[in-house]
């Protein structure tokens, strides 16, 4: 049943990813016609409307969201082609392990990331 | 085949022979055989090993599509040779290969033992929680005709290995189930009178269950006796998501009645005559 878990999990993330990049899609790249929280106006992606991003605690949020449900997709996917090649059963765990090491790692990073940047455009007002 | 039957043309047998005790690897062997009307690739080999080479391995038993014995590759596509009229298949020339995915045992017999072992790990048959149910039955497990199509279309399997042979997920990774066990084991979850899912969750959600399938869909496409294993295996992954989510509805294995209607047996019934073994 472990996989069983594991690969309900990928589903709910797919979904979750899926919500959140149509929500980046309309934020980034449609962002000039519907001007969704690009309070300085023009481009969705100038430096003023980015921080002013940045500074909601609701987007440093998404962001961290969107990054653990990737990072578990992703190297769940990757995990399920590598187990395609027959390998020793040592040899899954391991790479298992490694898969978990690495997500954690980006994870953190990138959660760290989120929140110094945050902090910065709190501080720039 | 009736031999007064007119020689339409010659076929030219291209065989995969393989002798572990003296041969490195397989190679082909290339037989000339007059094809008659109506004659079957099992007939083909059979005109081959008694006229030919006497020396050609394979295995059948039934003859008519029954036993699942005679899976073989022909012209590059799992299915049986008793089944398969030469002249529907093949023009001038008929390529005969043992299964593919299974180890080779000699010439064109496969060892079918890696499936079945997959196969008995889930338990194929009706797990009720009380045995005596099963081992000292006093009554029937009645179930609806809604009930029975459920689960029919995968118990006309036949374990040929057709299906296992088609699998492009099991051509890489051996430890994947593959499609007959699952299809099997599905075949029994849907089954009112079982009561043995969770049981078989357990081996179905492993590692190399059930999420390995891709839905390539070839198991469905080689399989002779029309089963469509995929849409067991599908079947089975929302099953499984739903079990581990508790969302599923887990209605009780159907009880036992001792006749029909009131559940005691009917006046007018005499008695079963006393059990012989």
């Amino acid at each position: 049943m472990k996989e069983t878990k594991y690969w309900t999990w990928h589903m709910a993330a797919g979904v979750v990813i899926l919500f959140l990049l149509g929500l980046h899609m309309l934020i980034m790249h449609i962002g000039g016609i519907t001007q969704l929280f690009a309070p300085a106006g023009g481009e969705s992606i100038s430096r003023e409307n980015s921080l002013a991003r940045d500074g909601q605690l609701f987007f440093t949020v998404t962001y961290i969201i969107l990054l653990g449900v990737a990072l578990y997709h992703g190297l769940y996917g990757l995990r399920t082609i590598l187990f395609e090649l027959t390998l020793k059963p040592a040899t899954e765990k391991a790479i298992s392990v490694l898969l978990l090491l690495v997500g954690l790692g980006l994870f953190g990073l990138g959660t760290w990331a989120a929140f110094t940047v945050h902090a910065i455009a709190v501080a720039r007002g | 085949m009736p031999e007064s039957s007119k020689i339409v043309r010659e076929v030219k047998f291209h065989i995969t022979r393989y002798n572990p005790e003296s041969d490195r690897s397989p190679h082909i062997q290339t037989y000339q055989v007059p094809v008659r009307e109506g004659m079957t690739v099992l007939d083909g080999l059979h005109h081959i090993k008694e006229h030919i080479d006497a020396t050609l391995a394979w295995r059948y038993s039934c003859r008519m599509g029954v036993c699942g014995s005679c899976g073989m590759l022909l012209n590059g596509s799992p299915t049986l040779a008793c089944n398969t009229q030469i002249l529907h298949i093949a023009g001038t020339d008929l390529t005969v290969g043992p299964l593919p995915n299974f180890n080779i045992i000699r010439d064109l017999v496969p060892d079918l033992m890696s499936m079945l072992e997959k196969h008995r790990s889930l338990r194929p048959h009706i797990v009720r929680a009380n045995e005596a149910d099963i081992n000292d039955p006093e009554g029937e497990f009645y179930q609806t005709p809604e009930e029975l199509e459920a689960y029919l279309q995968f118990a006309y399997c036949i374990k040929c290995g057709c299906c296992m042979a088609a699998c492009p997920t099991l051509a890489t990774d051996t430890r994947y189930l593959g499609p007959m066990p699952l299809g099997q084991a599905q075949r029994y979850n849907v089954d009112t009178r079982d009561d043995g899912r969770n049981e078989r969750n357990r081996v179905t959600g492993s590692s190399h269950g059930a999420f390995r399938c891709h839905y390539a869909g070839e198991c469905s496409r080689a399989c002779p006796k029309g089963v469509d294993p995929a849409k067991a295996i599908q079947h089975m992954k929302r099953q499984l998501v739903l079990d581990y989510l508790h969302l599923a509805s887990r209605p009780k294995p159907c009880a036992k009645m001792h006749g029909p209607g009131s559940g005691r047996p009917l006046a007018n019934v005499p008695p079963a005559p006393a059990r012989t073994i």
